[in-house]
């Protein structure tokens, strides 16, 4: 029997508000985020038939409480999605919307599914990083890792260490970027379509939460200079270069080519192929620097190939690292032009899926762009990159 | 009264956020009703929570970067009105009227604000609760939203906060009167959201997954024009018609007898045409006059009879003692045994045996219940898997052998007290020593029954009312023998089976039929002696029984109620009497006295007159009733000093879940007191002023 890979192509993203951990979210269900947010990608694609979906995949890094009971099929019966619709969880870390994507991306191309819904939430008021966990004392007692793996803080101090010339000064300078292009984005009405507003109960009433909580457009290098190092005395890494702890969710929809034309469904993007590699876990934010070489080399692609950048920005220090890396410089407009995680925020699990909706936007935005990635450091020493292809691409500039 | 009998008050707060609608309609405050307790407390209004709304209204009114205001409430829940139990307490008109005041000043300020109000219905709105939605300008109602209804009128009051004039002015008075008066008369029905949608209350519905997102985003759409609201301007021209065609049915069903549904069609009549104050004036002078009524209190005590006491059975031994109930076996493949198969199938899940006499019969038996569940198959009321294992779980046989592992038997074979005593001596060769020995008779001793029995103090009564599927009462009886595990397991098998029980203690008939019969008794008597049919069988209109006493005669079958009857003269010899009459009619095989006509009325059957020999002594209405109360104060008062029951509100919810009569009354105790049949005949009032009636 003749087998052919098939092309992927994401339809659709939209995401909940990011919030603060303790903020307006604080006594929102994380499943109840990633519920609403199917139910967006549904009301916006009346075309497809909820029947259809082959798989929903959904990402948490913490799966217990109301981001465990198999999310996938949990959350898609909450949705309202038929019965005959199957789901799962899925966890890489901060990756984890991205390896649904990717493992349903995998499963279009070989033709097992046809349309697929991913999903990534993080509650971190709920559910804060580590909650539960049990680490192996192999880990320690062997030296397998760093005691600093498990403290993404002291992993992005550590960069700085692997990389003396990313002083402080240009992660901060670099942070004040993402918060400018955020409030440039917001501005110019950019973020806004893509944002499903979300109903939360409290003690102090119903509420309805339709921004980001994140944001600080009135940030300054003398405000970032004079900010804490909570990692290390004297160290480089503050709240203002990082992303912060909170809480969102994403969703997706993927299909494969063929049947988003017969089902009418609009395009934004296909996808070219993707990679995941490991580093020392004490170093995890370079992550992003081999799973792109991979992914660039699988796809017969050079970074020169590439027009627009979605990285996330867990570390400011750890986007310089990439972008050290190949060459490009730290206000290249190509790299995160709508802003990035140190201004809108990284709900961990949820985070892959805002990067590609971002990408979707900046190719709407730049039809003279053709080929664009998204990447992300993870947890315990990984990164993850996938290649997307414009489908609104006119032909070089 | 001491302080520390005033319940406090569980207060619903009203607390305001402020945010940014949807497609920059502008800003919304949102006020969310809340108690602070979970779904299973519904929020209500007292006075507290009127004031906090209050404040909450001060404080948007006050606002001047709004564009709406929004009002929803708890999860599950919207508001499901009046706090009733602060109702009870009301000694004064003027207190009366001051709390339909309350609520009308607090709530009419949400339609009367500068800017539009919307009504986010996220879950139950019932009674004030859906009228607070009413004063709005806009109504969303989610589809998750469990109970809808104006209740006021089931519970003897009119929707006094606005409700009666509102409505009919939304939605016009046919629909109004649907809400208002027939779905609060038909076992206080309740709306299904579709329902709010085709009478025009709910404006949109949505979803409950996302009700609130999609109820501001809707209300975004309207505040910028995306969205038109259509209302249909009600019919005036009708208008005094369908009073006219209401009147007339409210009539026919309770002759003037019940107050609450003819004031509050005097309310729809009225809203034609009063402006919003006048409207709203009516309304409190209409509650204030309801709540100073003997009626309404009785009415409330009926409803904390039916919600409270009915699901804690008073002097039911502890529910530790109760035995697993595994298997179930029914002597008899009646009619009777059959609906009861059915029942003990869906409720308790586990494998029911029927036996009969002949094989022929237990087919036919165990056929009816099959064809049962294929019809609720039919119907779409049960899945097929659930309907394979209801229909594997029924089964019948000619051999009582099969009840070995039976941890329950019942019997409902021939009312016969030789015939149930040989029933149990057989069973108990075959079932083990703690298997529950239970009796569905209505009028033999369950004592006598487990006299012969190796193990008296397994048997117990346990009497259904029929249809058994409907009627929610169970009388459990016990016997002189019965031992505590036997009861407790009586109970929660009842309970299993969704019914309200009532302990009695085995007395003949127990409380429902035994009431009913010495009351059916005095008004044939008084035909017998000459009464005219119709005066007789009208005499308890001002009741507002669900049926008049011949109506009920035809339901239960004359042959029945003579064989109770007689089964009662022979226990009580005074008192209960037996119609020579009422012999000739079983004997004809007559279905009644009453004679349907074509045209969907009755008539006295003429061949009935003339079977019946009557004396020359006619009594007025008045009389027949006076008689027919003076016995049932009677006959209460003894069974309370028998030990029947222990309290006279187990006998009113006996009536009121036994026989459907009516909250207004209390059940019956409240309204012996009421119209002076208990001193008359007792000496003293059943129930202290103030638990069912006006404080003294």
């Amino acid at each position: 029997m003749g087998r052919s890979v098939r092309e992927v192509v994401f339809v659709d993203g939209v995401r909940t508000p990011f919030t603060k951990a303790g903020g307006a979210f604080a006594s929102a269900r994380a499943d109840d985020l990633v519920v609403k947010s199917f139910r967006e990608i549904l009301r916006r694609n009346p075309a497809l038939p909820p029947a259809a979906i082959d798989d929903v995949a959904v990402a948490a890094t913490t799966q217990i409480g109301d981001q465990g009971l198999t999310l996938g099929r949990s959350a898609g019966i909450l949705a309202g999605l038929p019965s005959s619709v199957p789901g799962y969880s899925v966890d890489r870390m901060c990756a984890g919307a991205m390896t649904a994507v990717t493992t349903l991306s995998a499963g279009i191309m070989a033709g097992a599914l046809d349309v697929a819904l991913a999903g990534g939430v993080e509650h971190m008021t709920r559910h804060p990083m580590g909650e539960g966990i049990d680490p192996n004392p192999r880990f320690v007692a062997e030296k397998l890792v760093d005691t600093d793996a498990l403290v993404m803080g002291k992993t992005a101090e550590n960069i700085h260490d692997r990389y003396p010339k990313i002083t402080k000064e240009r992660a901060d300078r670099y942070a004040m970027g993402s918060q400018r292009k955020t409030a440039a984005a917001y501005a110019a009405g950019h973020l806004q379509p893509d944002i499903v507003p979300i109903a939360v109960p409290s003690v102090d009433g119903w509420s309805l939460v339709s921004v980001d909580e994140g944001p600080r457009p009135e940030t300054t290098l003398e405000g970032l200079s004079g900010l804490k190092t909570p990692f290390r005395p004297h160290g480089r890494v503050t709240a203002g270069n990082s992303s912060g702890l909170n809480d969102g969710a994403t969703a997706a929809l993927l299909a494969s080519e063929e049947k988003a034309d017969e089902l009418g469904l609009t395009k934004k993007m296909r996808m070219v192929g993707y990679a995941f590699a490991g580093v020392a876990p004490e170093i995890m934010g370079v992550g992003p620097v081999p799973s792109t070489e991979k992914a660039l080399q699988r796809a017969g692609l050079s970074i020169s190939d590439i027009d627009l950048f979605e990285i996330n920005e867990a570390f400011a220090v750890q986007v310089l690292a990439f972008t050290d890396h190949f060459g490009i410089d730290d206000e290249d407009p190509r790299v995160n032009p709508l802003g990035g995680a140190i201004a809108v925020g990284h709900p961990l699990a949820s985070s892959g899926i805002r990067l590609m909706s971002y990408l979707a936007k900046d190719f709407e935005m730049n039809p003279s762009a053709r080929y664009g990635l998204t990447t992300m450091c993870i947890g315990l020493g990984m990164g993850g990159t996938v290649i997307w292809e414009n489908v609104n691409y006119a032909g070089a500039k | 009264m001491s302080e520390s009998e005033i319940p406090t008050e569980v207060v619903t707060h009203a607390r305001v956020r402020v945010f940014k609608l949807p497609l920059q309609a502008g800003r919304m405050a949102l006020i969310t009703l809340d108690n602070d307790l979970d779904h299973t407390r519904p929020t209500t209004f007292g006075m507290q929570g009127l004031i906090e709304l209050n404040e909450a209204i001060d404080q948007v009114q006050a606002m001047d970067d709004i564009v709406a205001v929004g009002l929803t409430g708890k999860p599950f829940i919207f508001a499901v009105g009046a706090d009733l139990s602060a109702m009870a307490m009301i000694t004064t008109r003027d207190e009366a009227l001051a709390v339909g005041r309350a609520g009308h000043d607090a709530f009419r300020r949400l339609g009367e604000l500068a800017v539009p109000s919307f009504a986010f219905v996220n879950g139950a709105a019932m009674g004030g609760g859906l009228e607070i939605a009413l004063h709005c300008t806009y109504r969303t109602v989610s589809t998750g939203a469990a109970a809808l209804s104006l209740p006021e009128v089931f519970l003897g009051i009119i929707p006094g906060w606005g409700g009666a004039y509102l409505l009919p002015n939304l939605v016009g008075p046919i629909d109004a009167l649907e809400v208002i008066l027939t779905n609060a008369l038909t076992m206080n029905k309740q709306m299904k959201p579709a329902d709010a949608k085709r009478l025009g209350i709910a404006d949109a519905l949505f979803e409950p997954a996302d009700f609130l997102e999609q109820s501001m985003l809707w209300a975004a759409k309207v505040l910028t024009g995306e969205v038109k609201v259509k209302r249909q301007e009600p019919n005036h021209g009708m208008w005094d018609m369908i009073i006219g065609g209401a009147k007339a049915q409210l009539d026919a069903r309770f002759h003037g007898a019940l107050a609450s549904p003819y004031r509050a069609l005097d309310l729809v009549a009225g809203a034609k045409s009063r402006t919003r104050d006048e409207g709203f004036a009516a309304e409190d002078e209409a509650l204030a006059d309801l709540i100073m009524s003997d009626a309404v209190r009785a009415s409330l005590y009926s409803f904390n009879l039916v919600q409270k006491r009915a699901k804690r059975p008073a002097g039911a031994p502890d529910k530790a003692l109760a035995r697993p109930v595994t298997k179930v076996g029914i002597v008899g493949a009646g009619l009777m045994a059959s609906q009861l198969a059915l029942l003990f199938a869906r409720r308790l899940e586990v494998p029911v045996v029927m036996t009969d006499l002949d094989q022929a019969r237990v087919d036919k038996g165990v056929g009816y219940v099959h064809k049962e569940i294929a019809t609720l198959v039919e119907k779409g009321r049960m899945s097929s898997d659930k309907a394979n294992r209801l229909t594997a779980l029924v089964s019948g046989v000619t051999d009582k052998s099969a009840f070995a592992d039976a941890d329950f038997v019942i019997e409902a074979v021939f009312e016969d007290l030789g015939v149930k005593q040989a029933v149990f001596a057989e069973l108990e060769a075959v079932v083990s020593d703690t298997c529950i020995l239970a009796t569905n008779t209505s009028s033999l001793s369950v004592t006598a029954m487990a006299s012969g029995l190796k193990h008296p103090e397994r048997v117990v009564g346990f009497h259904f009312f029929n249809p058994v599927a409907v009627m929610p009462l169970l009388e459990i009886a016990r016997a002189k023998q019965s031992d505590d595990a036997t009861v407790a397991t009586a109970f929660a098998v009842g309970k299993a089976l969704k019914k309200s029980c009532v302990l009695v203690q085995d007395a003949p008939a127990f409380v429902v039929n035994r009431l009913l019969t010495r009351f059916l008794g005095e008004i044939t008597k008084a035909v017998d002696e000459g009464t005219d049919f119709t005066v007789a069988d009208e005499a308890m209109q001002p009741l507002a029984f669900p049926m008049s006493p011949f109506n009920l005669l035809a339901l239960v079958g004359p042959a029945v109620a003579f064989h109770v009857s007689e089964t009662m003269h022979a226990a009580f010899p005074d008192r209960f009497y037996v119609s020579e009459n009422m012999r000739k009619l079983v004997e004809s095989g007559k279905p009644g006295i009453w004679k349907k006509t074509g045209t969907g009325g009755q008539v006295i059957d003429p061949e009935v007159e003339a079977l019946f020999v009557r004396g020359s002594s006619p009594l007025t209405a008045a009389q027949v009733r006076e008689r027919a109360l003076d016995a049932l104060a009677d006959e209460a008062r003894l069974m309370l000093d028998e030990g029947v029951v222990i309290a006279p509100e187990d006998i009113d919810l006996c009536m009121i879940l036994g026989a459907g009569w009516p909250f207004a009354n209390g059940g019956i105790t409240p309204y012996l007191d009421r119209c002076g049949a208990s001193e008359r005949v007792n000496g003293k009032r059943f129930l202290a002023p103030g638990i069912a009636s006006l404080p003294a």
